[in-house]
């Protein structure tokens, strides 16, 4: 049934990575970033090529049955993984709801179960699981945090991006009021009730805009999108950055939404 | 009341730019959350008592025909009645009969949501009966002929400025803007009145099977003049309300002051337990339980069984981000934010409450509020899954949810797709590297930029590494 | 109106896939029915006793209600005059319960006492109470008789003796204290922390809405 075939990866830890379909098409870098990670916690990093996406559009529109098949297919892509790690909260979270989605009599249900059990949000993994934070990087600047909902909600993602970028050289934290309300983005949901999702947004930068962090750090590409785009739309200087880049001292990429002077198609080789 | 959900999206639109239900709905927002986390961080049970009133629940809707049994018995045994109702329309009768009975012309009112859930006052007002609302926020309403927008604090989308008017047009004395004195003037204008009621309407928040007992909770004391004064008494309450015993009603009040206001303890709880006794010098001389159903027996065994548990305490709504921006009107009914986005589409139909299930980021904070732990995301994904059933999602959407499912279900067309998109939106995007505009007056461009691409897709510059490796 | 009961109950036993309930787990619910368990009470009001006065002193008095301590309720006459001058009360309804009937109260100076139920215009009543909660500085008041319940919520000010013997930690053993009663339920049970009070215009709190604007206790050390 499996599609793959993981590597051994000998006594280190062998890592199936979730790309998630965001980082896919908008920002490969996190996925890089991600990686380097994971290698410098001493792991083994594959990237299962039959993933697409984790389901949540299909799953939060009501279309159970395209949800169970897209299930299926990440069940298999990832079949075998000692853990299946991505830099997503909700994406991982969408995993652990796999379950949900079977009768308990269907073999995808304890498949799922068991998918659900090596799947981990990238910070939560290094932390909870790895007990990793020689975090090597340096960043200059004042960043404050966004939590996005399903990582915090679902999966109880707070202390652990906090205790690793604590260890980044000279990066300092400012707290932002209401940094667990919710930013607006919700999936479809921006683009079904866009001014509801313009107020929450809006409101979100406020509070962003209020610390004396001249960057934004978060955990979730679509709410990092939502919340770029919102502050460039307005000619605001703030700039937004996955977390992960931070940790991965890979932050020479312009920021979410930032003009691109110079296309880097190669980045990947530094990585 | 009417029933305005079908236009949500119109309702909240026309909420976000009204300037005035912006500022009230900002009082709430750092009003009640607050209150609530302090009130819980001073009770380090709250949690384990969070667990026990959801199990609670859960042995209560399994046996829920007991103890219904049980509480007519014992309302019966201290000589109160109870009418069932299966829905408003027997619930109304019901009522206006025993207003008949008594020959009331005015009959007083304590707030209960479930009398706007059945249009008790207009039904009332139809067959010549006045109701007076004693509450401060609903009397405020119904002098302005307005609708709760809240479980619990019904007149939160109004400012001062709204009510200093409307007490000075309706009560004709000069205008105040001190809300001190608005209040007294609302109390003395009651006051006739709750002497004048020949009948008195109270909800309950509970009903106590084995004493026959329904409980008011109150920090005004008006629902406790409403029940007191007048020759009869009524309750108008659900089947969801009853509780087994008096402990059992104890875990519920102390899961509700805390959650609804952040308070210690409601100021009044007050349990009434059939008419007064006989040597009794004062105390209603008919106490009468009307018991509604209205749908609710129906969610029983159905996914929606658990929305069953719910306490009306509005902490959901108090930490909603979506009630927060456009307030409880635009709802469209009685019940707002995540509980009516659950029980809402149930009580008045999927087809007309569509927008509401699907008005919600999924971003959780309700569930994790919530006294008894109800699943609100979980059930608003359900209504959504029997809207894609049936069909009832906007055609454009479903296509596009389609659309998207074909390709993930297929590894290498979604590959292709990726790419396509990937370099599409970045070519789009230019220089600036952003989207200011998408065809179709699209939602996210509407208000904001989308950030482009970074050019190849991951995928492909991962694969380009490892065989260059 | 039958038929809207049978067709509620026949729905609930659909939904919940069985008939009414019959043999063990018929008596399983009775018996918890009689046996009432109680959910978790907070630590916070499992005390001794003189523990409880305290927090309920500190919980009353947080929830806006005014202490006035005696040595002995034999005080409370010479006490609620005081309060009755200093306040200018021309008048003062009183309940009839055996413990206020029993003192002294010929000496109130201006102060009239009437004995019967609240009526509307009423400024002070007194009244007796049944048990004080001290898990949130709640008092028990039972309707009877010889206590009506209007006197409880028509005055702007109502005055309430209350005995340090008959307070409890949590509402669950304020519950047992009436159950050893014996008696039925009375008509009114009034729980009541502080006085009244609304937050209906702009969520700011106001006090004194349509109950009492001021609770004051008279916490007797028997
Ligand atoms: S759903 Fe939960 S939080 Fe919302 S009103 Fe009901 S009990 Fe309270």
């Amino acid at each position: 049934m499996s599609l793959n075939t993981p590597s051994s990866g000998g006594s280190r830890h062998q890592v199936g990575l979730f790309v998630t379909c965001l980082v896919d098409i908008f920002r490969p870098s996190i996925g890089f970033a991600t990686i380097k990670l994971l290698e410098q916690a001493g792991c083994y990093v594959e990237v299962p090529e039959a993933q697409t996406c984790c389901g949540q559009p299909t799953f939060n529109s009501g279309d159970r049955k395209s949800t169970q098949d897209i299930a299926k297919n990440v069940i298999n892509a990832f079949d075998g993984y000692q853990y299946v790690v991505g830099p997503s909260g909700s994406c991982i979270g969408m995993l652990h709801h796999y379950p949900d989605l079977f009768e308990s009599d269907d073999p995808y249900h304890s498949r799922a179960k068991e998918l659900a059990s090596r799947a981990y949000e990238i910070t939560s993994f290094l932390i909870d699981v790895l007990e990793f934070d020689k975090i090597i990087a340096q960043y200059e600047g004042i960043i404050t945090y966004h939590d996005s909902c399903a990582g915090l909600r679902e999966l109880g993602v707070k202390q652990q991006p906090r205790k690793l970028l604590g260890k980044v050289n000279n990066l300092q934290i400012d707290e932002m009021e209401e940094a667990e309300t919710c930013c607006g983005f919700g999936g479809t949901f921006c683009i079904k009730y866009p001014d509801i999702s313009n107020r929450m947004v809006s409101n979100k930068n406020v509070n962003a805009g209020a610390t004396n962090a001249d960057t934004l750090l978060g955990g979730d590409l679509g709410c990092l999108l939502n919340m770029a785009g919102k502050l460039k739309r307005e000619g605001s200087k703030l700039e937004v950055r996955h977390v992960v880049e931070v940790l991965a001292n890979m932050t020479y990429e312009p920021a979410i939404g930032e003009a691109n002077l110079q296309p880097n198609f190669d980045l990947a080789k530094e990585a | 009341m009417q029933i305005n959900s079908p236009k949500f999206k119109e309702s909240s639109r026309i909420a976000l730019e009204d300037a005035n239900l912006q500022k009230a709905l900002g009082n709430l927002r750092d009003g009640f959350p607050v209150k609530r986390a302090n009130a819980v961080d001073r009770m380090p049970e709250f949690d384990k008592l969070r667990d026990e009133g959801r199990d609670l629940k859960d042995h209560i809707i399994a046996n829920l025909d007991f103890y219904l049994e049980q509480f007519e018995t014992n309302v019966t045994k201290n000589g109160g009645h109870v009418h069932w109702a299966r829905d408003s329309d027997d619930a109304n009768k019901a009522i206006l009969e025993i207003c008949r009975k008594s020959g009331a012309k005015t009959v007083t009112k304590g707030k209960s949501m479930v009398s706007e859930e059945i249009n008790l006052n207009d039904y009332l007002e139809e067959n010549g009966i006045q109701p007076v609302e004693t509450d401060l926020g609903e009397y405020i309403l119904q002098l302005r002929k307005d609708h709760p927008s809240h479980i619990i604090a019904p007149a939160i989308h109004l400012n001062l400025d709204d009510v200093s008017d409307i007490f000075h047009e309706k009560h004709g004395r000069p205008r105040t803007d001190d809300p001190a004195e608005l209040m007294q003037e609302a109390r003395e204008m009651l006051r006739k009145q709750f002497v004048a009621a020949d009948v008195g309407i109270t909800g309950a928040n509970f009903c106590v099977a084995e004493t026959g007992s329904t409980i008011i909770v109150t920090n005004e004391g008006n629902g406790d003049l409403t029940q007191t004064l007048p020759k009869v008494h009524v309750v108008i309450t659900t089947i969801d309300k009853i509780v087994p015993t008096l402990e059992d009603m104890s875990l519920f009040l102390r899961l509700l002051a805390r959650s609804a206001t952040g308070q210690e303890f409601t100021v009044y709880n007050t349990l009434s337990t059939g008419p007064r006794r006989e040597d009794d010098v004062d105390g209603p001389e008919e106490y009468h339980v009307v018991l509604l159903d209205n749908g609710r027996s129906e969610m029983i065994g159905t996914q929606f069984q658990e929305m069953l548990r719910c306490i009306r305490c509005s902490a959901c709504m108090n930490h909603c981000p979506v009630y927060g921006s456009v307030g409880g009107h635009a709802y469209g009914w009685v019940y707002p934010g995540p509980m009516g986005s659950v029980l809402t589409p149930k009580l008045i139909g999927i087809d007309k409450a569509g927008h509401l299930p699907n008005a919600s980021t999924f971003c959780g904070k309700c569930e994790s509020v919530c006294p008894v732990r109800i699943p609100l995301p979980k059930m608003m994904r359900h209504w959504r899954e029997r809207e894609f059933e049936k069909h009832l999602s906007p055609k454009g959407f479903r296509f596009g949810i389609c659309a998207w499912a074909f390709f993930a279900k297929r590894p290498a067309l979604y590959r292709w797709l990726a790419r396509a998109s990937s370099l599409t939106l970045k070519l789009i995007g230019g220089k600036k590297n952003r989207i200011r505009s998408l065809p179709l007056k699209n939602g996210w461009t509407l208000w904001r930029d989308l950030p482009a691409p970074q050019g190849r897709t991951f995928m492909d510059q991962w694969k380009k590494q490892q065989s260059s490796k | 109106m039958s038929t809207s009961r049978d067709q509620i109950f026949g729905n609930i036993r659909l939904g919940l896939k069985r008939g009414p309930l019959e043999g063990e787990a018929l008596e399983k619910v009775k018996h918890r029915l009689a046996y009432h368990p109680s959910s978790t009470t907070p630590a916070r009001s499992d005390l001794p006793q003189e523990q409880q006065v305290e927090l309920f002193k500190s919980m009353a008095t947080e929830a806006a209600a005014e202490l006035i301590e005696l040595d002995s309720s034999s005080q409370l006459p010479q006490a609620v005059a005081g309060f009755a001058k200093k306040e200018s009360l021309k008048q003062l309804v009183s309940a009839t319960a055996d413990e206020l009937m029993q003192l002294d109260w010929s000496e109130t100076g201006d102060c009239k006492l009437l004995h019967r139920e609240g009526k509307p215009g009423d400024i002070a009543s007194l009244t007796g109470s049944f048990a004080g909660i001290a898990e949130t500085g709640t008092l028990m008041l039972l309707s009877g008789p010889q206590s009506p319940t209007t006197l409880n919520f028509l005055a702007d000010i109502h005055m309430v003796l209350l005995h340090e013997s008959s307070i409890v930690g949590p509402y669950e053993a304020a519950w047992q204290k009436l159950r050893e009663q014996g008696d039925s339920m009375p008509r009114t049970v009034n729980m009541i922390t502080g006085p009244s009070r609304s937050a209906d215009i702009e969520q700011k709190l106001q006090m004194g809405a349509h109950g009492p604007k001021r609770l004051v206790i008279f916490l007797a050390k028997d």
